[in-house]
């Protein structure tokens, strides 16, 4: 689709969150775009949906399929949609926001004087020794191959990390007939009983019983490892197998691939680029946009809905991505606050019920500290190879946070523009100083946020009336 | 709250006030350097770095020359090299107007008795960049130039003067100054110090200790936006300067490509913010695609922009005040004070300790600005 110059409403992101907004903004009259990175709708969750090559309904499961009828409903709602397409910059001009993008590698400006950031999750750091041999990735990474090719790993597949994620997986990859010999859980052996307090609530949440049944799935087709205490990938050049740690024994076991995942947390490149208010959040141990009950955020203007604003799931993230745009809407003065008001009944009836027991699950799941913060030769930043020593050693120095480490170490200065080590950074830095995550705060990051090349930005229009023209650059 | 003993409040941790505490112990006079963020954070930490006496305003020369001793040998001065490299700096000229403008420029400097800049044709042009594209006609090299890295230059600066005995207060804030007898009383967000001597360091908010003091200045706070791309084979040695547009172009050690030449972004000094400008940032991505074709390609990574204070004949003001005693201006260097950092923190402590400097300061006084309005 060619993208206009201007919208009310600019939406960042198909999964649940920025479809529901999408189509809710669109109803109420709005001019909408929907943009994303991805091919086709449906963003991680959701993933290829429309073009998946795993047709066998039980592989990927019910919650997968789900997303079909969302997928529809937006798709019914004509919405513009621009798929392939990355948004590297927003920025304030005057009482809209200007939003660089590109597509197919032609870069354009268009403005929009609402937008709605639904950007998702990402997997949370999970720094072990031997974390950047070929043969080892993050879970998710795995997923989205099954997902859009149908692809599932041959050879010996060993799952290590805690979290639901983590058991849907492997049952996604077992159906799907991958051999995963292990299933190293790092949850902590006492966790338990710290708590059952949160758990009343979390059996009356509609994921009791789902996360009941995934586990007993699980333990029946693979080998279980609990209170697993520390883990390395061990291998000259490339993987070979895994040493675990668990009841102080330590063992390996053979494996030509290892996925790790320890949770997921906002993905915040963007917010923070920006320029919106974060805060640490200490039950997920993660950076989070500061929101309102809305998902708006410190700056007028910029609303954000789903995981992006702090992990809550998919069905929570399509009740946010509708209250996202009725508050949208009434900020245009499309809408009462009256009406946004008995609109936003529903929906939020429906995100108590799905945040039900999320308590639970953040505190059964919060990754131990062994397994969030590195130590030794144990690589921190894997763009420029910085280790967790480095990063003690310059604390000593006098280095104080992650920006002032960044122009020490080039930590966070490589093509992840510190998504894979922001977080380890935050916490070996505020442990070693003796203060607090939020004390230490985050890098400061900043556009492009996703890289463009020189000729993309090249051939940008020169003045403003030429801003409306799509431009296409010649490869 | 006492200084701790320091003589001297120096008010703003960028290079400028690193090196004037610096040059201080060297005299062994204490001093305390007070930092609303951390130092470095702000045109210090995150400029070009580059270490340029070419193109320089003819009043900056003298400093500029004495300065670029001091980078060949910044190892000895703070026991760090800093990432300084001299690989030269070019001012390429595109068309015959570019080159005659240059070449009237190196008259100039030869009649003014230097020889810093000289002229070199297409053929030693290319065999000194070969990246660079052949329209191009000639330029204006100083080959003792180059670039060190601005972050680590002011932390070992600053690490330097710490080693000496001199303290910084990071995180704490000037909000006033006023006299008091024969000292100075200054109030922070971390309570009050009183010492004998002042020096406003404070680069794009010197302009408030000016009007504390009665001496009102015409200071515009400015964005130079930079961007740096991923990592590239080495192509470029030298930096490269633009003559008829803006540009400044260099290649860092590690590869990354640095591009930054003045264009500038909106500022909000009262928040410290920035807001990049892509239809500028796109004029550069487009200079530099013309005159060095193996860029097309370049993925740009992050853009920046640094937040400088800029005087309206862009030379800084460096000198004593002209309404109070015992205070000393350094500020205003207008996106090129980076390569004089050395030796102006050498010029203030000189002016502390003994009422003079051996360079000549007379065209940086604040009395320029006499009669300048205040807001
Ligand atoms: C993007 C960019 C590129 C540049 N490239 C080059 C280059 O290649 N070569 C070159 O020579 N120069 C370059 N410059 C210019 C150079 O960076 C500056 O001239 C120089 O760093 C100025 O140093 P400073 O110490 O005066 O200012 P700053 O580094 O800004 O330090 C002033 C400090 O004062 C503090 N402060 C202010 N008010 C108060 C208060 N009330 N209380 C406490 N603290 C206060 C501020 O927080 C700040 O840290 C560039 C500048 C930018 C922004």
């Amino acid at each position: 689709m060619t993208l206009a110059s201007r919208y009310d409403i600019l939406v960042i992101g198909a999964g649940p969150a920025g479809l529901a907004a999408a189509a809710e903004s669109v109803a109420m009259g709005l001019r909408v775009a929907l943009v994303d990175e991805q091919g086709a709708p449906g963003g991680q969750i959701y993933r290829a949906i429309t073009t998946t090559p795993v047709q066998q309904r039980d592989v990927l499961g019910a919650d997968y399929w789900y997303g079909e009828k969302l997928v529809a409903a937006f798709e019914r709602s004509g919405a513009g949609y621009s798929p392939r397409t990355t948004v590297w910059a927003v920025t304030r001009e005057a009482d809209e926001f200007q939003i660089g993008l590109s597509c197919d590698g032609g870069a354009q400006l268009i403005r929009a004087r609402q937008v709605i950031l639904a950007t998702g999750a990402q997997e949370r750091p999970f720094p072990i020794p031997g974390w950047t041999l070929p043969g080892v990735m993050t879970a998710g990474a795995a997923q989205i191959l099954l997902k859009s090719a149908g692809l599932v790993p041959g050879g010996t597949t060993v799952l290590a990390g805690s979290g639901p994620l983590l058991y849907l997986i492997a049952a996604q990859f077992t159906a799907a007939g991958a051999r995963v010999e292990c299933l190293l859980d790092t949850t902590p052996a006492g966790r338990w009983r710290d708590v059952l307090r949160h758990a009343p609530d979390f059996v009356a949440s509609p994921y009791a019983a789902k996360g009941w049944s995934m586990l007993r799935a699980a333990q029946r087709m693979m080998r279980i490892v609990k209170g697993v205490e520390q883990i390395s990938a061990i291998g000259a050049g490339k993987l070979d197998g895994v040493r675990f740690t668990t009841g102080g024994h330590t063992q390996d076991i053979p494996a030509d691939l290892l996925l790790l995942h320890q949770g997921v947390v906002p993905g915040i490149n963007l917010s923070n680029a920006i320029g919106c208010a974060h805060h640490w959040d200490a039950a997920q141990a993660c950076f989070t946009p500061t929101v309102d009950d809305w998902g708006a955020t410190s700056i007028p203007g910029i609303t954000i809905a789903g995981d992006a604003a702090g992990i809550a799931g998919a069905r929570s993230a399509e009740a946010r991505g509708t209250l996202a745009a009725l508050h949208a809407a009434s900020a245009l003065g499309h809408l009462r606050t009256a009406q946004r008001d008995a609109q936003a009944v529903a929906p939020r009836r429906e995100l108590e019920r799905w945040n039900r027991g999320r308590k639970f699950v953040d505190a059964l799941y919060l990754p131990a500290p062994e397994f969030r913060i590195p130590t030794g030769d144990t690589i921190v930043c894997r763009c420029e190879e910085v280790t967790a020593r480095q990063v003690t050693e310059t604390v000593a120095l006098g280095c104080t946070g992650p920006n002032q480490m960044k122009s020490f170490l080039r930590c966070g200065m490589g093509p992840c523009q510190g998504r894979l080590c922001g977080l380890t950074i935050t916490e070996l830095i505020a442990k070693e100083r003796g203060v607090s995550p939020a004390e230490t705060g985050y890098y400061r990051l900043r556009f492009p946020v996703k890289p463009i090349t020189l000729g993309e930005l090249a051939a940008l229009p020169q003045t403003d009336s030429s801003v409306d023209a799509v431009v296409r650059i010649k490869r | 709250m006492s200084a701790a003993g320091a003589d001297v409040v120096i008010i703003g941790g960028g290079l400028h006030g690193c090196s004037a505490a610096l040059h201080l112990a060297r005299a062994g006079v204490r001093a305390l350097v007070v930092e609303k963020n951390y130092v470095g954070r702000h045109a210090s930490g995150v400029n070009a770095g580059g270490v340029r006496t070419l193109a320089r305003n003819e009043a900056e020369i003298p400093l500029a020359l004495a300065a670029l001793e001091l980078w060949h040998h910044i190892g000895e001065l703070v026991d760090d090299d800093c990432g300084f490299e001299s690989f030269g700096q070019i001012r390429v000229a595109e068309n015959a107007a570019d080159a005659a403008a240059l070449q009237q420029r190196e008259a100039r400097l030869q009649a003014l008795g230097y020889s810093h800049e000289r002229w070199i044709a297409a053929d030693e042009l290319f065999l000194r960049v070969p990246a660079l594209s052949r329209h191009c006609v000639g330029g204006l090299i100083a080959l003792r130039d180059g670039a060190a890295l601005p972050y680590r230059t002011t932390a070992a600066f600053r690490r330097k003067a710490e080693n000496l005995g001199q303290i910084f207060l990071e995180g704490t804030r000037v909000l006033g100054i006023r006299r008091e007898g024969n000292s100075w009383v200054v109030d922070t967000s971390a309570g009050t110090l009183s010492c004998r001597v002042l020096v406003n360091c404070a680069g794009a908010w010197a302009d408030a200790i000016c009007a504390a003091l009665g001496e009102p200045v015409p200071l515009e706070a400015i964005g130079p936006m930079m961007l740096v791309t991923l990592r590239m084979p080495r192509f470029l040695e030298p930096v490269v300067l633009g003559t008829g547009r803006p540009l400044s172009f260099k290649q860092t050690a590690e590869g990354t490509v640095l591009i930054g030449g003045g264009r500038l972004s909106r500022v909000d000094r009262g928040l410290e913010t920035t807001e990049l400008d892509f239809r500028e940032l796109a004029a550069s991505a487009r200079t530099v695609r013309e005159l060095f074709p193996v860029m097309r390609g370049a993925v740009i990574h992050r853009g920046w922009a640094g937040i400088e204070a800029r005087m309206p004949d862009e030379i800084p003001v460096i000198g004593p005040s002209s309404t109070a005693p015992d205070v000393f201006h350094a500020f205003g260097f207008s996106a090129h004070g980076f390569e004089l950092g050395p030796i102006v923190g050498r010029i203030t402590a000189e002016l502390i300790t003994t009422g003079a400097s051996a360079l000549p300061i007379a065209p940086f006084s604040i009395r320029r600005f006499a009669g300048h309005a205040p807001d």
